[in-house]
This record gives structure tokens, C-alpha cells and sequence, in this order.
């Protein structure tokens, strides 16, 4: 197992040094720079020294060892847009924000999924089959700038439970994470479904039931632990996705999270900003598919020695 | 699934602890939706309206005006005179004005900051603002290296002498610009050089300033909180405690917080929401003029657009009055002119009309009659749906009316920027926002060569009239010059004015003492909230 770990970390390094070099160069193909005026033009002057403070000036090659050599020590630079604050600063500001998001939602996708989908897998074909699947087809179809607005109009404006928008108060936190797991339940509910329906089907559990074991236990020491494998192996990309595409759902609620400050980079061309938060999303999907991995080889044997 | 909600429950709890610790909220708060994080709290290193709405509350310059009529008032100066070549003006600065931390400001402070300002260094995007001083510009340029050559002096504490490279009419105004903002020498080299953009000077705790408010808390994204400020000059005449802006992002979360009362007031309602206001709650609503002008640019450099006949048709052939009615639904008033109207006493005399009989007569004597042998015309916007539905509209109006085909083409704002400035469009939509108030500011876009005027367009004549009116003293006769300036302008139509800009507002009546002005101006001063009067 230690091995297996040793090897996967070991083959970060060079995805990640890829992922640094293909975003250095992408970022400045884009027409556009972070220093060019707005509406208003700004003299040619201060648009010169803006650049030479930058660093953006040098010849390409240059700006991309100096990168490197910056980041090898840790130093991810100023924001070219928000200049009171580092990257770093930000990241530490804006990532455990999405992180707390993200975990919230993801609790809210496994408990609803997990809940519907196997209540679904337990009676096939049946209406406690169709009413969950059903409802798991809605989510996954809504997309969640539509969802987001709808409950903040039953929730907040029209019930006045829970705040339109924020987040500072714990009853803030409830519709952006609602919103975001919700289209993830629907996945999640499926494919428990799918898994458990798969799993209840095979010899041992006719074993199991033959021994006159409850329904209960058959259900939850025998058949879980297989009927959960799709489920885990979508956690990785899920997880990712949950913390990469809470944007639009931290833009509804005004969620002061990374996602928001990774998406107005790329807008505002503040390079070392972008390269700042792709980076950290890059090693956190890394980190994310070794976890499944593990997860995964510890639960099915053939994985490990596969 | 109980201990998932318990864990949910917990961790939710336990993250918000230090946010309860916060302080009994006091009612007597204004609180603001502002549209995005500001890109600093640095007076001297920002370019947005939102960053003037924070620091309009946390600085003061010179002068302040009047939230109802726009008149010139004292600020940090009680009092100035100006030299009859109106080149000197010299301003007694308030011997009660302090920082917030009780240091007395002085007339250095001011010099301080213009220094800081200018310094290339620094690199501020709008240091230009400044060179209206006297060397101004060669110094922000790196041409100067002695800031004693510039025309800014701190005589004594109490006196400071500004020398101008021209008479600036509205010199006085322009101080409630940040870009004229005092910053106190101690405090900005605590925190690092004079000339340092990534100084930490600006997180709350750091701050010191000299406005009616101060800044006790920034979290990013979240809130900006300030304070009344017990050493401001004014302070008794200050109603408000405090104020809280939210950076909201998103205009549709920003009506949903005022419907919910989160917000007091929200500056920029979407045009399509204005119908249903009107109907239901038209109390709260508010729409008024501002002095912007949305208007297109022709690329005067490609054919057929070269020929100032086609151009003058093109912009004749727009029925301005149907694009603010149906497109805009009243937020917004035809322009005929680059100018908005009545800008400082300033209505411009020349006009486009929509007059579809003479276009057709210009596009037949430059050689289209009824449209035949012009090539397809391209409109470039940026990506937004109200700028897509007006392209489209005037898309519709030259296809009906000049028998002219019109593709459009929507980019995104940087890849759209950089198309406009290397001249890359036919027509491109722009907007201008006046600096300050003068129609000075709309006619020098247009000089030859000048970085705001994009179009290629170039008139020796109008480069003239703008030179004149910038050195003439004589007010009648400045704007004389100025009126001929944009006759010109308007006769060779580089530019199509479309429609000048309204401000739609959302106004909780629990709000008083904003009367809304047409610069958007706001004198927090003058705010105070009903329930919190005695």
C-alpha cells in the first residue's frame, strides 16, 4: 500500500510541472494583458512601467524561469489586480471558504443520495423506485443558477427562514450548499442505485438471506460495501468539481470563496492571480483521485493488486 | 444521517464563533450593496466607481459638494482664492481637520499624496488626473525628477499653492476625486515606500484617513465596514454610526438583498427589472439622470467608414427614442451630442438627429445610393445583453433604413479592448463617464492621436478649438470654443452618440438625505436613516 501511495505522489511531479508550463503559456497567448487601460486609456508610460514592475517586460523564456524559480520557493507574487494582497494571501483569504463549502454540499449529495438511492434499489420498478429516481433526474437536469434563485425566492423572500445572500451567519451557509449538492444527490442517488441494485442481485446476498440474516444487516454488512463502489470512484471527480465549480453558486449567494476569485482572474487577466488558484486546484484534484484510489483499493482487493 | 446533520450543524456553528464576537450591530448603519471588491482601498492605485463610493466615505479632499446641488463646498480646505489668470489657486486648509488617528492634517499632507500620486513607480492608472498642475506630467512621465518644480506647495501647515499648466475651470470640483486624496506620510511608510503598490497600509487596522468615516473592517468579498471617524472636522453633522458595504458581483443577488432588506439601497438595477417596479413598488424606484454618454465609434481609417458622409448616415439613421423606450425601458434619454446635456452649464448646440430622408441623401452622395456596393458592416460590443440587444436594434434600424447589412460580433472585455485600441472594428460601442464636470473632459478624447480616441480620426481645425479652449480664462468664450469643437465632431461623426446614461436605483424610504445628482456624487454627510432619528 505505502508503495502504491509512494508511486502515485511520485507521478504528481511531472503532471504538475506540465500543468505549470502549459498554463504559463496559455494565459499570455490570450489576447489581452492585465495592464492595457479600460474604458479610459492610460499613458503609454505608466502602462510601460506597470509592465516592467511585473516582470512583463522580459523576454518570454525569461518571465517563465523567474516564474518558476518564485514558485519554487514558495512565492506565487502580487496580484496584478488587487495589489494590497498576495496571491497567497488570497488563496489563504478565499480557499478554506470553497473548502467549507464544498464539504457541506458534498454531505448534502451523500446523505440525499445515499438516502434516495437505495431506497430505490430496494424495491425496483416500484413507486419508491420512481418517485427518488424521478427526483434525481429534476436535479440533475436544473441547472443551479436556476436552482439558487428559486429557493432563495420560496426560502428567503417569500418564507423569510433563511438569508438571501452572505456569508457570515451559520443559516447563510444553508442554500448555497443546498444548491450545490443538489445536482451532485442526483448523481450520487443514481449511482448508489446502480451499485446496490447490481450488488443485491449476487450469490452471497442470496447467501446471506438464506442464513436468515434481518434485512437490515444483509443491507448494510454485505451489501454496501460493494454497492458503494461507483459512488466512491465518482467522489474524486465530484469533490473536485464541487470545490472547482462552486462559482456560479458563490456569485448567487455572494460566497466569498476561490472559485469567484479564480474565475474574475481569468477576466481580468491578473496572471499570477489565475496561475495562483488553478495551481491549487491542480494539486487539490491531484490529491482528491489518490484519496479515491485508496479508498477504492482498500475496498476491492483487485484494485490494489491489479 | 443524524450524526451527519449534527456534524453539519456543529461545524457550521464552530466557524462562525469569532463572527458573533463582533459587537452589538448598532441600527444607525447605512448598509450599501456595492457591485464588486474593490481592486484596492488605495486612493492612488484604483480606476473604479465602486472604489469611489468606499473612499468618498473614508477620505476628503479639499472641496466637497453639495449632495443636492452639486455646488462647491469646503472640505478639508475651509477656504481658497484663485489669481484672475485663474492659474493660482490657494487654499487655507481647516485648522480643526485631523486623521483619524488625531493628527492635524496639514497642507503637506496634500502635497504628500500628489507626490505619491505622480510618482511613476507607483504606476497609477490614473495619475493623469493630476497634470493639470503645473509639470505635472513631465514628472508622472519621469521627465522631472524635482518635485519642487511641480506647482503643488505647502507654504506653511495651514497653507497650500497650487500653480496649474492651464486655467481649470473646474479645478475646484475635481477634488472630490480620489485621485486628489490626502494619505498621511507617517502612515503609508509604516507600511513601505512612497511609491509601493503592494503596501499593507490599506487593510483596516492599518489605515488612517481624513473622511467623515473610517475603515474598521475589510473582508474581502464579504464586508467593508466603516466608522464614524471622532476626529473629523465635521463629525458633529455626521448622522450615520457606520456604513457596510457588501460586494455583491451580481446585480440580480443585489435586488433580491434590497427586497430582503439586507441593503438600504442598490445603484444599479437591471433594465428589465424596471417594469415590474414601476408596477408594484414604484416608492422604492428611482430613475434619474447621469452624465454618461453611450455612443459608437467609427473606425475612420477602413473603408467605406473613411468617408464622413457614410458616417454621418450611419448615425443619422438611428432612432435613439425607440432604442431608451423599448430597449432600455426609460433608463435611459437620446443623446445627440458627445456631450450630456446641461454638463455644467454646457448644452451642446450641434446635433445628429434621427432623420432617415437626409441619411439616405449622404449615403447616395458618397457613392451608395439605397445601399447598393456598401460592403457588410461589422458592430463589435462587449459581451453583455444589453449591449447585444442595442447592436441589435441599430442592426434592424440601418438594414430599414439605409438598406445597409450588419453583421455583429461580441467579444469579451479584454479580447474587445484589445480589438478597439489596434483599430481592429468598423463600429465598436463605448461609453464615456465624465472625470469631472466639464465638457473639457468628452471634447480632449478626440484630439489627434489621443489615447481615448480610438477611432483613427484626426482634425487639425477641432485639435485647435481644444487647444484654444484649454488656455482661454474667459468662461463665456471658453465654451464658445468648445461648442464649435463639437460641431465639428458631430459634422464628421467619428462617433454615433446613441444615448445619454439615467441612474436606476432602488431607495428603501427608511434612506434620507439622499437626493440623487446626476454625477452619482454621494455626500455621506447628508445621510441619515428614519428609524434611527429620535
Amino acid at each position: 500500500m505505502t508503495k502504491f501511495i509512494l508511486r502515485r505522489l511520485l507521478s504528481f511531479i511531472p503532471v504538475f510541472f506540465i500543468i505549470v508550463t502549459m498554463l504559463f503559456f496559455l494565459i499570455r497567448i490570450a489576447p489581452g494583458g492585465p495592464f492595457q487601460g479600460g474604458e479610459r486609456a492610460v499613458p503609454p508610460e505608466v502602462l510601460e512601467k506597470l509592465r516592467e514592475t511585473y516582470n512583463l517586460n522580459a523576454p518570454l523564456y525569461r518571465q517563465y524561469v523567474d516564474y518558476l524559480v518564485d514558485l519554487a520557493q514558495g512565492d506565487l507574487g502580487p496580484s496584478m489586480y488587487q495589489p494590497s494582497r498576495t496571491v497567497t494571501e488570497w488563496v489563504q483569504l478565499r480557499f478554506p471558504v470553497s473548502l467549507e463549502l464544498g464539504f457541506y454540499a458534498l454531505l448534502v449529495a451523500m446523505t440525499l443520495g445515499f438516502l434516495a438511492g437505495i431506497t430505490a434499489a430496494l424495491r425496483p420498478n416500484t413507486i419508491t423506485d420512481y418517485v427518488p429516481m424521478s427526483f434525481a433526474m429534476v436535479g440533475i437536469c436544473i441547472p443551479n443558477f436556476v436552482l439558487g434563485p428559486v429557493l432563495v425566492l420560496i426560502f428567503a423572500l417569500k418564507l423569510g427562514w433563511l438569508p438571501v445572500a452572505g456569508w457570515a451567519d451559520p443559516l447563510d451557509k444553508v442554500l448555497p450548499s443546498l444548491t450545490l449538492g443538489t445536482a451532485y444527490a442526483a448523481y450520487v442517488a443514481r449511482l448508489a442505485r446502480g451499485g446496490m441494485f447490481e450488488v443485491l442481485a449476487q450469490d452471497f446476498i442470496r447467501t446471506a438471506r438464506a442464513k436468515g440474516l434481518s434485512e437490515t444487516r444483509v443491507i448494510l454488512r454485505h451489501a454496501l460495501r460493494g454497492g458503494v463502489q461507483p459512488v466512491i470512484a465518482f467522489l474524486g471527480p465530484a469533490a473536485a468539481g464541487l470545490l472547482t465549480g462552486s462559482f456560479v453558486v458563490e456569485q448567487i449567494f455572494q460566497v466569498p470563496g476561490l472559485g469567484k476569485q479564480f474565475v474574475d482572474a481569468a477576466f481580468n487577466r491578473d496572471y499570477t492571480m489565475l496561475m495562483g488558484a488553478v495551481l491549487v486546484y491542480a494539486v487539490l484534484i491531484l490529491c482528491f483521485n489518490l484519496v479515491v484510489d485508496v479508498i477504492q483499493a482498500w475496498l476491492d482487493p483487485r484494485v490494489r493488486y491489479g | 444521517m443524524r450524526t451527519a446533520l449534527t456534524i453539519l450543524v456543529l461545524a457550521a456553528l464552530a466557524s462562525t464563533l469569532p463572527a458573533c464576537s463582533g459587537g452589538e450591530k448598532s441600527s444607525n448603519t447605512l448598509r450599501v450593496a456595492a457591485d464588486t471588491e474593490p481592486a484596492a482601498l488605495d486612493p492612488h492605485l484604483v480606476t473604479g466607481f465602486t472604489e469611489h463610493r468606499l473612499l468618498t466615505s473614508m477620505f476628503e479632499g479639499l472641496t466637497t459638494l453639495n449632495q443636492k446641488t452639486l455646488a462647491v463646498e469646503p472640505g478639508a480646505a475651509e477656504s481658497w482664492t484663485v489669481s484672475d489668470d485663474g492659474l493660482v489657486y490657494t487654499f487655507k486648509i481647516n485648522p480643526k481637520a485631523k486623521w483619524s488617528d488625531g493628527t492635524p492634517l496639514t497642507a503637506k499632507d496634500f502635497v504628500y499624496g500628489w507626490r505619491r500620486h505622480l510618482s511613476l513607480n507607483l504606476a497609477s492608472e490614473y495619475s493623469y488626473m493630476l497634470w493639470c498642475i503645473k509639470n505635472a506630467e513631465a514628472y508622472n512621465k519621469g521627465q522631472l525628477t524635482d518635485f519642487d518644480e511641480v506647482g503643488a506647495k505647502a507654504l506653511d501647515d495651514a497653507t497650500l499653492e497650487v500653480t496649474l499648466a492651464y486655467p481649470a475651470p473646474y479645478f475646484l470640483s475635481m477634488q472630490i476625486h480620489y485621485s486628489w486624496f490626502p494619505v498621511l506620510q507617517s502612515n503609508i511608510e509604516a507600511f513601505g515606500k512612497i511609491d509601493d503598490r503592494n503596501s499593507k497600509w490599506t487593510r483596516a487596522g492599518n489605515m488612517v484617513s481624513n473622511g467623515p468615516f473610517k475603515l474598521v473592517e475589510w473582508n474581502p468579498n464579504q464586508i467593508i465596514r466603516v466608522e464614524r471617524n471622532e476626529h473629523y472636522w465635521d463629525a458633529a453633522n455626521v448622522k450615520l454610526d457606520a456604513i457596510e458595504f457588501y460586494p455583491m458581483q451580481n446585480l440580480l443577488t443585489e435586488e433580491r438583498s434590497f427586497q430582503s432588506g439586507k441593503v438600504h439601497f442598490i445603484e444599479t438595477l437591471l433594465a428589465t427589472k424596471i417594469e415590474t417596479y414601476r408596477k408594484e413598488k414604484p416608492e422604492v424606484l428611482r430613475i434619474e439622470p447621469f452624465i454618461g454618454t453611450y455612443f459608437y465609434r467609427f473606425n475612420t481609417t477602413r473603408p467605406p467608414l473613411d468617408d464622413p458622409r457614410v458616417r454621418r448616415a450611419l448615425a443619422m439613421a438611428i432612432d435613439r427614442q425607440s432604442i431608451c423606450d423599448s430597449v432600455m425601458y426609460g433608463a435611459a434619454s437620446p443623446a445627440v451630442a458627445l456631450t450630456p446635456p446641461e454638463l455644467a452649464g454646457y448644452t451642446a448646440k450641434a446635433r445628429i438627429d434621427f432623420n432617415v430622408e437626409e441619411a439616405r441623401r449622404f449615403l447616395a452622395e458618397a457613392g451608395y445610393p439605397n445601399g447598393q456596393g456598401l460592403r457588410p458592416i461589422e458592430i463589435l460590443f462587449n459581451d453583455s445583453e444589453d449591449h447585444e440587444r442595442i447592436a441589435e436594434a441599430i442592426q434592424d434600424m440601418w438594414k430599414l433604413n439605409l438598406n445597409v447589412e450588419v453583421t455583429t460580433n461580441k467579444q469579451e472585455w479584454k479580447v474587445y479592448l484589445n480589438t478597439m485600441n489596434a483599430l481592429g472594428y468598423d463600429v465598436v460601442r463605448s461609453a464615456w463617464i465624465a472625470d469631472y464636470l466639464d465638457p473639457m473632459n468628452y471634447m480632449e478624447c478626440f484630439v489627434t492621436g489621443g489615447g481615448n480616441n480610438r477611432t483613427g480620426w484626426s482634425s487639425k481645425p477641432y485639435d485647435d478649438l481644444v487647444e484654444q479652449a484649454r488656455y482661454c480664462v474667459d468662461p463665456v468664450q471658453r465654451y464658445e470654443l468648445l461648442q464649435q469643437a463639437e460641431a465639428i465632431l458631430l459634422e464628421e461623426a467619428p462617433i454615433a452618440p446613441i444615448y445619454t446614461y439615467k441612474q436606476k436605483l432602488l431607495v428603501s424610504p427608511e434612506v434620507q438625505g439622499y437626493d440623487i445628482n446626476p454625477i452619482g456624487y454621494l455626500n455621506y454627510r447628508s445621510f441619515s436613516l428614519a428609524s434611527a432619528t429620535p
